[in-house]
């Protein structure tokens, strides 16, 4: 009993119900967020996000963080479009732009874990250097003549009806990574690497190698979404993604990844992606600008982090105080 | 210092081959780039120093700029103090906000200033909308502040200058700047050691608000355009000059002064690209680059240090 009430009380239940709450709300109360079409945008706008969300959530789960990955999904989007250019064949360049995001999160990966040199700081540094490198690859150019078999499956839907066939691709990533997170021994060494780094490391984890991966890995999903976003606008472009990298960390944060390792879950932060994506959806429907909406995102994010606090700090103090009341049992 | 080495081989590279670089007009418009770019980062260097981080700068700037740009407009007889002390403020509430729930709320800077960065940004937004002021609506006297001189040199760059200084020493030599660095290299212990941590994380924030707001100030009388988008994305180019100048990321070294020649060496190559006609998309990845070579440096002369300290002991 007392453990369900520690799942209930736990973030990620909360901001669970808050999105379910929320979906509801907006499906009665905002005109057209209850169709079809409404739908399949939310979904395609919530991909990009979502995608790179999950290798995210592993990487802030060990204490980390990966700022590049929105600049690594430009790198990959410019150089797709440098590469049809090029006259590389589609079937090509899908896998060659995963397999570039791969190698630019390993470059986070050596510079983080061989050099030991603060994630933080480092990519800063190749959020920087790989906006830099699109912009040299294809300048202020647009690459837009892909294959419409390509573009027309990215934004198409599953026989016509309302879920976009790159739900597909979300679901399947995302079981996998629950998978990885949850029910493998590889989730429970991130849990415990970020819990206590050193402890993990006198276990027998090796801290270093796994850290790596974890880059290599966000790089490759980065460059997947990249690849995406690329067909899905018919348009490869330098600036592609800019900013992104917030809105996902945000997500991840909101969805109860303590933002010091060692807590969060999978199911959390994919709510916490749709929480998002649906107030952003909701409110941009009943005309409020998308720019503005930056508020709501803002203090969504430092509410999901602060809230907990506040809660543990109240929770706290009254059960000094009822210690204080009962002060003759302790004997 | 490296990076005084690496400014004047590349201001020397660059003048061999272009001598219009060291043209006057070249070397003002250098500056008073660099003076809006270092009044940030010597706040930012404030909060980094005390391993915190300020993500929220550029969106500062921006609301900084754009209510001291629309109050202008409203009442073209204030004076110029008025305008700069409006920034001044806006900045250090903006800033105070952030410092509170740092360490109040007790949530990391990261998240804190991230989300401020929207929430400021979003409120500029929303109060802005697609809504401009240009120069034309915004008195005279305002516009000519940031472009005219005192001693001969430029208005925003003295007060850059003056910033540097004083936060410069306040970091040196005063009670208060030590206690920053100290709560950067460990704050527990400067906790234990009766220093007074949540004023001082208040006063660090402060700071950095303040001097974007002021910075929103500087902007806004440079370029007399402004809209909701102002400065966006500056808190890269902000954080980019507090490491590359040698404030380490994780609190406790490096100064003020170090950010503003970050500050000044990251304008240096943007110029040097443009006159040396090489491809100005090449600027972005080269001060990402730069970021990552500054870490690993701070982090190889660590290294070193621990190495040597090390071998000192065993010798005892």
């Amino acid at each position: 009993m007392s453990e369900l009430r520690g799942r209930l009380a736990s973030w990620d239940s909360v901001i669970i119900a808050v999105t379910a709450v929320v979906v509801v709300a907006a499906s009665i109360g905002v005109e057209n967020f209850g169709n079809s079409t409404n739908f399949t945008f939310l979904i395609l706008d919530l991909l990009p996000i979502a995608l790179i969300a999950l290798p995210m959530t592993l990487i802030v789960i060990t204490g980390e963080i990966d700022l590049s990955v929105a600049s690594t999904l430009g790198l990959t989007s410019a150089i797709m479009g440098d590469l049809w250019n090029r006259g590389l064949t589609i079937e090509t360049i899908i896998p060659l732009c995963v397999l570039i995001g791969a190698l630019l999160g390993a470059v986070n990966g050596v510079l983080i874990n061989r050099l030991g040199l603060p994630s933080l700081a480092v990519t800063i540094g190749t959020l920087a250097l790989y906006r830099g490198l699109a912009l040299v690859v294809l300048g202020d150019a647009a690459v837009a003549d892909f294959p419409w078999t390509f573009t027309g499956w990215v934004t198409g839907t599953i026989g016509g009806g309302p879920i976009p066939n790159v739900l597909i691709v979300l679901v399947v990533l995302a079981v996998l990574f629950g998978l990885v997170l949850h029910a493998t021994p590889v989730g429970r060494s991130l849990f415990a690497i970020g819990a206590n780094d050193r402890a993990a490391r006198f276990s027998g984890i090796n801290v270093t190698r796994t850290k790596f991966w974890l880059y290599v890995v966000s790089g490759a999903i980065a460059g997947l979404a990249g690849v995406l976003w690329t067909l899905r606008y018919s348009s490869a472009r330098a600036d592609n993604g800019a900013g992104l990298e917030l809105a996902v960390v945000a997500a991840v944060l909101l969805g109860g990844v303590s933002i010091f390792g060692g807590r969060g879950s999978l199911w959390g932060v994919l709510s916490g992606v749709l929480l998002l994506a649906t107030l952003q959806n909701a409110l941009r429907l009943r005309d409020v600008s998308g720019q503005a909406l930056n508020i709501v995102t803002g203090v969504l994010l430092i509410a999901s982090v602060l809230l907990p606090n506040v809660i543990a700090g109240v929770r706290d103090s009254l059960r000094r105080r009822r210690l204080r009341a009962v002060p003759a049992k302790s004997s | 210092m490296g990076i005084v080495l690496a400014l004047l081989l590349l201001v020397a590279y660059t003048a061999i081959n272009q001598p219009r670089f060291l043209g006057t007009q070249s070397i003002t418009d250098i500056l008073l780039n660099t003076a809006i770019l270092a009044v940030l980062a010597a706040g930012t260097a404030v909060v980094v120093i005390t391993r915190h981080i300020d993500l929220s700068v550029g969106s500062v700037l921006g609301l900084s700029a754009f209510t001291v740009a629309t109050v202008m407009q409203g009442n073209p007889g204030l004076p110029m103090v008025a305008a700069l002390g409006l920034g001044l403020l806006i900045g250090a509430v903006a800033g105070v906000v952030n410092g509170v729930l740092v360490h109040f709320g007790n949530v990391p800077a990261l998240v804190v200033t991230l989300g401020t960065m929207y929430a400021y940004r979003g409120l500029t937004y929303s109060w802005a909308g697609g809504r401009q002021v240009t120069a034309d609506e915004v008195p005279r006297h305002f516009l000519a502040f940031a472009n005219s001189a005192f001693l001969g040199v430029p208005w925003p760059v003295l007060i850059a200058l003056v910033v540097i200084a004083g936060a410069g020493l306040m970091m040196r030599n005063y009670r208060i700047g030590r206690e920053l660095y100290a709560m950067g290299s460990s704050p527990q212990a400067a906790g234990l050691a009766g220093i007074r941590i949540a004023r001082n994380t208040l006063i660090a924030f402060m700071i950095s608000g303040a001097l974007a707001g002021l910075g929103g100030v500087l902007h806004a009388s440079r370029f007399g355009t402004v809209d909701a988008a102002t400065g966006n994305g500056f808190e890269l180019q902000v954080v980019a000059a507090v490491v590359v100048g040698g404030v380490a990321v994780f609190g406790g070294s490096g100064t003020i002064w170090g950010a503003g020649l970050g500050a000044l060496l990251l304008t240096v190559i943007g110029s040097a690209l443009a006159v040396l006609d090489i491809n100005q998309f090449w600027q972005q990845a080269i001060v990402g680059a730069l970021i990552v070579l500054a870490i690993g440096a701070d982090r190889l002369v660590a290294v070193r240090i621990a190495r040597t300290l090390r071998k000192r002991d065993s010798h005892v």
